[in-house]
């Protein structure tokens, strides 16, 4: 970079010194990459906590029996591990640390449209987490339901079900106004040139993740709030002692919350489709092919939610209706996929930390999919549903998908954000012992489900214990994984090799400001003549 | 947004006449729940308060004036959250 001399007079985002100092120059700040970051540290505390609860559950079920905590607990644990999983991390994950981040530089923007809603949606995702959490402190114990708060269990429990209610209600507003924010940034606020069809694929992404969030979270919202009527008021909407209908509450809880599901894995999509290209110098195979399905996807992700419920007593042609259109849903991801390998094919391959993630991902995202596939078809969904089949399928999906994705972002982007380069070493070695854990691990249940274990018991008979102890050291192995790769991070965000500004030799605009990029991102707005991975 | 947004000035007279619409529709709305029409209560209940929103949207709102494009975001929105209606009745109806 011949101008790295001119840029190294302004201070970067990470020295920056504005109106407030110490702490508080992070917690008011509008600077989208600080919230990024904001974003990024809650959630490594979040997901080291609700990472942990998934361990201790694994050693419970290392053995039949009671092994380390009773029935309740486990039920507490399970509840709190996946609200704390999606609603604090998976769901908000990729769009608020990479989105806040990544969108306005990849986009050859200042910032997003409205830097003061951004900073407000970290708060009220502060505020949202801090109610949620406070179920387990106060009151008649941690709640017990699962994260997903079914009727008409979810008002008959005695323990603390309001706050932790509360508190994904809350959150929902946090996923709005970023959603919102982003679309009015994509809208106005492209560099010079940039058509729509010259936009890099993660904000492309991010664009169809945002109408989800904007379209959809309302409707939870609502459905929460009518849980907390009935818990308090005894309005009978699905109380069918009331009056009301259990069914009718799965149906609003998954009208939003299989959209959800794309929340998560859309962004995810969009990492894996620029790290690819980047890796293979070559630009994408079908870029408008992966646009459009990403599109395609939002849209028809609408309308799968009843896979959720077949064995919940729904007609049968909703039946019927719900699982052609679950087929038809994995056709898109199936052309990324296609797109993504076919990328590959005879491309000079430069083998780094980011494209082994990305590899991973495909791996495990399409085990995750083509079971997705087996759970879609009412038959086997009758045998496979609360098993622990699904447990696997979905951890492979929203962990091997998004969670991947997000490793592999952070691995992809750490130079950016950072300055610095971690230990390329470690951080394979780190993958290398988190891929064989999370296979270990979640292989297994496959297994389990199949022959019939069912999912959220602390307790199984002893035809389960084999397969059971291979996935709880899986469990174990993972973890160490994790532990290898965060304190690799931690470590060489001030140890690490200081790294130059377009260190993988990207082409998207993001790599051709100064690594840690300055306050303003742009010394002058950029005008884009090219296609985004313009490789030839 | 759009420059010559100032010149659609809609007149009082046309407010006037989508206020009483509205509040006619209000009290058909209520009215319509007197009458048992089974399963089709819902449709009815939600066409009056489509039909409501759509004025509101087009008049008050001026998005009858704006940037045709907005137009196409709400009619697509509107689309989506008739689709996920039908496809709940889907259940309702052949229980
Ligand atoms: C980090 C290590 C992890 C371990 C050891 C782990 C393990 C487990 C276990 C044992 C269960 C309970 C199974 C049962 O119901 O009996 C579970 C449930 C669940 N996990 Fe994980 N998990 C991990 C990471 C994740 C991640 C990253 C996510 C989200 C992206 C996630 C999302 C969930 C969800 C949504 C549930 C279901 C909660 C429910 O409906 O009961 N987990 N996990
Ligand atoms: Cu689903």
């Amino acid at each position: 970079m011949s101008d790295t001399v001119i840029r190294n007079h302004e201070p970067n985002y990470l020295e920056y010194q504005g109106r407030y100092k110490g702490i508080f120059a992070w917690i008011f700040s509008t600077d989208h990459k600080r919230i990024g970051l904001l974003y990024l540290y809650s959630m490594l505390v979040l997901f080291s906590i609700a990472a942990i609860l998934g361990l201790l559950m694994k050693i419970e079920l290392i053995a039949p029996g009671k092994t380390i905590m009773d029935a309740q607990t486990y039920n507490s644990f399970f509840t709190l591990h996946g609200i704390t999983m999606i609603f604090l991390i998976v769901v908000p994950g990729l769009p608020a640390v990479f989105g806040n981040f990544f969108l306005p530089l990849m986009i050859g923007a200042k910032d997003v449209a409205f830097p003061k809603l951004n900073l407000l949606s970290w708060w009220i995702y502060i505020l949202g987490a801090a109610v949620a959490l406070s179920a387990q402190f106060f009151g008649d114990g941690p709640p017990d339901t699962g994260w997903t708060f079914y009727a008409p269990y979810s008002f008959r429990t005695g323990t603390n079900m309001l706050p932790a209610v509360t508190g994904a209600f809350i959150l929902g507003f946090s996923s709005i106004a970023t959603g919102i924010n982003f679309i009015v940034t994509m809208h106005r606020m492209r560099a010079p040139g940039m058509t729509w069809m010259k936009m890099p694929l993660f904000p492309w992404a991010l664009y169809g993740t945002s109408w989800i969030q904007v379209l959809a979270t309302p409707i939870v919202g609502v459905t929460l709030l009518m849980i907390v009527l009935e818990r308090t008021m005894q309005i009978g909407f699905f109380d069918p002692a009331l009056g009301g209908d259990p069914i009718l509450y799965q149906h609003l809880f998954w009208i939003y919350s299989h959209p959800a599901v794309y929340i998560m894995i859309l962004p995810a999509m969009g990492v894996i489709s620029e790290i690819i290209p980047t890796f293979a110098r070559k630009t994408i195979f079908g870029y408008k092919a992966i646009v459009v399905s990403t599109l395609a996807i939002a849209f028809v992700g609408y309308f799968v939610w009843g896979h959720h419920m077949f064995t919940s007593g729904m007609s049968g042609t909703a039946l019927y209706t719900f699982s052609i259109l679950t087929f038809l849903v994995a056709i898109p991801s199936a052309i990324k996929i296609f797109n993504w390998v076919a990328t590959l094919h005879k491309a000079s391959i430069d083998i780094q930390t980011p494209f082994l993630w990305a590899l991973c991902f495909l791996f495990v995202f399409m085990i995750g999919g083509l079971s997705g596939m087996v759970l879609g078809a009412l038959s086997a969904n009758v045998h496979l549903h609360d098993t622990a089949f699904v447990v696997a399928h979905f951890h492979f999906i929203v962990f091997g998908g998004t969670g991947y994705a997000f490793f592999g972002a952070l691995h992809y982007w750490y130079p950016k954000m950072f300055g610095r380069m971690y230990d390329k070493g470690w951080a394979n070695i780190g993958l290398a012992v988190f891929f064989t854990g999370f296979n270990t691990l979640y292989l297994p249940m496959f297994y389990l489900g199949m022959i019939g274990m069912p999912r959220r018991y602390y307790d199984y008979v002893e035809e389960f214990h084999g397969p059971n102890i291979v996935s709880s050291f899986g469990a174990m192995l993972m973890i160490a994984g994790l532990v290898i790769i965060i304190t690799n991070l931690v470590r060489s965000a001030r140890k690490g090799e200081i790294a130059e500004a377009d260190p993988w030799k990207g082409k998207t605009l993001e790599w051709t400001v100064a690594s840690p990029p300055t306050l303003e991102n742009f010394a002058e707005i950029p005008v884009v003549t090219k296609l985004p991975y313009d490789y030839e | 947004m759009e420059k010559e947004q100032h010149t659609h000035i809609v007149k009082y007279k046309t407010y006037v006449i989508v206020l009483i619409a509205l509040l006619f529709m209000t009290f058909a709305s209520v009215a319509i729940t007197s009458i048992n029409l089974g399963p089709y209560t819902v449709a009815g209940a939600l066409l009056l308060a489509s039909i409501k929103c759509v004025l509101v949207l087009l008049i008050f709102m001026h998005l009858k004036f704006d940037n045709k494009f907005y137009g196409i975001m709400v009619a697509s929105v509107f689309i989506l959250l008739a689709s996920v209606i039908f496809i709940t009745f889907l259940d309702y109806l052949y229980r």
